[in-house]
């Protein structure tokens, strides 16, 4: 078995005449933690969107653990192992925090199909744990979580990925609405992946943040892939180029 | 313990804030309305409007049927939607459960040629049953597959169940039923139905997947189908429940009145939306509870049963009605507005 973890060759999605995302080959190896740097728009959102199967994709391989997938939806991406935190966070405000964070995939004490009683206690002891583990502090897990600080509610989304094991973590913009400590403190939980050996693809304007944190830049501009770069090969100016398409990347000529 | 995380909270600030649940509110109202109708008893009518019994079993006899539907609009409208239809669908259920409940006595009953009289009850009942469940389908498969608007589904639903109720004895009222069919709607039986039904359904919410999805899609309906919940499966399913509830009501109203009639429910599904709204069920989704609602069934119930005391008019009556349901929902919209500005 080979250590790449996610590849994608040729993933396309378009949006009636929006071509959001156009043929794009990416790979992550095991444990790997690589930046997904562009513009507005420049199709990251939609390639998460993807690959985690929220959308269905107008053409193109998705390539998960050594084998070629095709989820149905979102909850077959998790189960197979790729745990996501979206731009919008995908979270219900008006239930409290052990319930956002098993949204979906609810512990149940009876099985009866929808009628299944939940287990409460469990869930909230996993929380109680995930939100240890990643070090995140919440004063109130019953509250419901619409009168949340926007730091908070980020940790909610993020506690959620940790607190499932899982092969591949996405986090779509997980500090852009963050002050300068909640950003410290979700840059720790990135780093804790890291060293637990955990893949992660974080999308990211944050330049600072990036060097900091990943092995290996991507960048998409208008929808296609147009630099593959190490980080220690690269620096800030040089992935500017690349995201206003001052430069394009060898491999990529005439892609963009 | 979460009390000691609440010291170490590295964000700080935010003072932890007693949320005065919207239930407590209802209950407020419940019993200020109350003490005004009791004062207002003593000084116009010279009697008291609470130390009659017989009074206070009528209105609850007439809040608890319409409380047995409001119980299913209450799950519509935390899932985000709304239900126009259940009036009618009572009207329909009732017409059609009650020619299977037809005692064989009666030579002009609706199945008399076909020998279908003196069916055992559970025949009438599973029918009604049926006829809700089917309503219920209908609406939730229009709404979650054909993505047409709750209130213009549900609204067509409503004039064409009416159309049902009506064709099914060309308008004819549908009467004298077994007397263990009866035995639904006599007594206090009403308010038990109500009270069993309502702490079924006040479990169901509290403790089941079932109801973490309806609460979770009513609050966000991308978060839960990004959270991987079949987000139309299970709109189908709330508003078959809804449908069911509303032909059990069928059921135990034709059993109370002992016959069916083809106007039966009209404007229930109003009162049922008021029950709910005026019990702290956001219009908008996502919050609200069965407490709220049977605290809300007893606001309405006591407001109306106090118009009654005090001599009002019926067209007052209505008209004062009216004027409550937008108060409640204007009161809703004023929560909302001000949740938005705290956050
Ligand atoms: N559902 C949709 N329907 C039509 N067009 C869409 C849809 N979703 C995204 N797009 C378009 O696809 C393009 C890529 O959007 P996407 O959200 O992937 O950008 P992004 O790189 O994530 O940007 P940002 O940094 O602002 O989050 C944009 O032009 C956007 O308008
Ligand atoms: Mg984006």
């Amino acid at each position: 078995m080979s250590d790449i973890i996610l590849k994608t060759e040729g993933l396309t999605k378009h949006y009636g005449g929006v071509h959001a995302l156009e043929d794009a080959n990416f790979e992550i190896r095991k444990g790997e933690h690589v930046a997904i740097m562009g513009d507005n728009g420049a199709g990251k959102s939609t390639f998460v969107r993807q690959i985690t199967a929220v959308e269905q994709r107008t053409r193109g391989k998705v390539i998960f653990d050594g084998e070629e997938v095709d989820f149905s939806g979102p909850l077959d991406a998790r189960e197979a192992g790729i745990e996501t935190v979206f731009q919008n966070l995908a979270l219900a405000d008006d239930l409290d925090v052990p319930s956002n964070l098993f949204l979906g995939r609810e512990l149940r004490l009876f099985n009866l199909g929808p009628f299944s009683i939940l287990n409460n206690r469990a869930m909230r002891k996993a929380t109680e744990e995930g939100l240890k583990r990643t070090g995140v502090k919440i004063p109130n897990l019953s509250n419901s979580i619409r009168n949340m600080s926007g730091g908070q509610r980020q940790c909610v989304a993020i506690a959620r990925t940790a607190t499932f094991a899982s092969k591949l973590t996405i986090m779509d913009e997980p500090t852009a609405a963050l002050g300068v400590q909640e950003t410290a403190q979700v840059e720790n939980i990135i780093r804790t992946l890291k060293e637990s050996g955990e893949s992660l693809i974080i999308v990211s304007h944050n330049m600072r943040q990036v060097f900091d944190l990943v092995d290996r830049i991507v960048v998409f501009r208008r929808g296609r892939i147009v630099a593959n770069l190490k980080r220690e090969e690269t620096d800030g100016q040089d992935v500017v180029a690349y995201i206003t398409g001052a430069k394009t990347g060898a491999e990529y000529e005439g892609a963009a | 313990m979460a009390e000691a995380a609440a010291s170490a909270d590295i964000f700080g600030g935010r003072k932890k804030k007693r949320h005065w649940p919207p239930e407590l509110n209802a209950l407020v109202g419940l019993i200020g309305i109350c003490i005004i109708f009791e004062v207002l008893g003593w000084f116009l009518r010279d009697q008291s409007f609470l130390g009659n019994t017989v009074r206070l079993k009528i209105m609850i006899l007439q809040v608890s049927i319409i409380g047995i539907i409001a119980i299913g609009v209450t799950q519509v409208i935390v899932l985000g939607g709304i239900d126009l239809s259940s009036g009618s669908v009572v009207g329909a259920t009732a017409m059609i459960a009650m020619s299977f409940a037809q005692v064989g006595t009666y030579d002009r009953a609706v199945f008399a040629e076909l020998g279908w009289v003196d069916l055992p009850v559970i025949v009438p009942i599973l029918v009604g049953l049926l006829c809700g469940i089917v309503a219920g389908l209908i609406n939730g498969v229009l709404i979650a597959y054909t993505k047409i608007p709750p209130f213009i589904a549900t609204l067509g639903m409503m004039v064409s169940a009416r159309g049902v109720a009506s064709w099914w004895t060309k308008g004819q009222p549908v009467s004298f039923p077994t007397d263990s069919f009866a035995a639904l709607g006599q007594g206090m039986m009403p308010v038990f139905l109500f009270l069993a039904i309502a702490l079924l359904f006040h479990l169901v919410l509290k403790y089941t997947i079932y109801g973490k999805h309806t609460y979770a899609i009513g609050s966000n309906e991308e978060a839960a189908r990004m959270s991987g919940i079949n987000v139309e499966r299970h709109k189908v399913l709330v508003y078959a429940i809804a449908g069911m509830l509303a032909g059990f009501a069928a059921l135990v109203l034709a059993a109370r009145g002992l016959t069916a009639q083809s106007g039966m429910g009209i404007m229930y599904e109003l009162d049922a939306i008021a029950m709910a709204v005026i019990g702290g069920v956001s219009l908008s989704g996502g919050r609200g509870s069965i407490v709220g609602t049977t605290i809300g069934m007893l606001i309405f119930g006591v407001i109306i049963s106090g118009f009654t005391f005090l001599r009002l008019d019926a067209y007052y009556q209505d008209m004062i009605k009216g004027a409550i349901i937008v108060a409640a929902v204007v009161a809703d919209q004023y929560r909302q507005r001000r949740r938005a500005m705290e956050s």
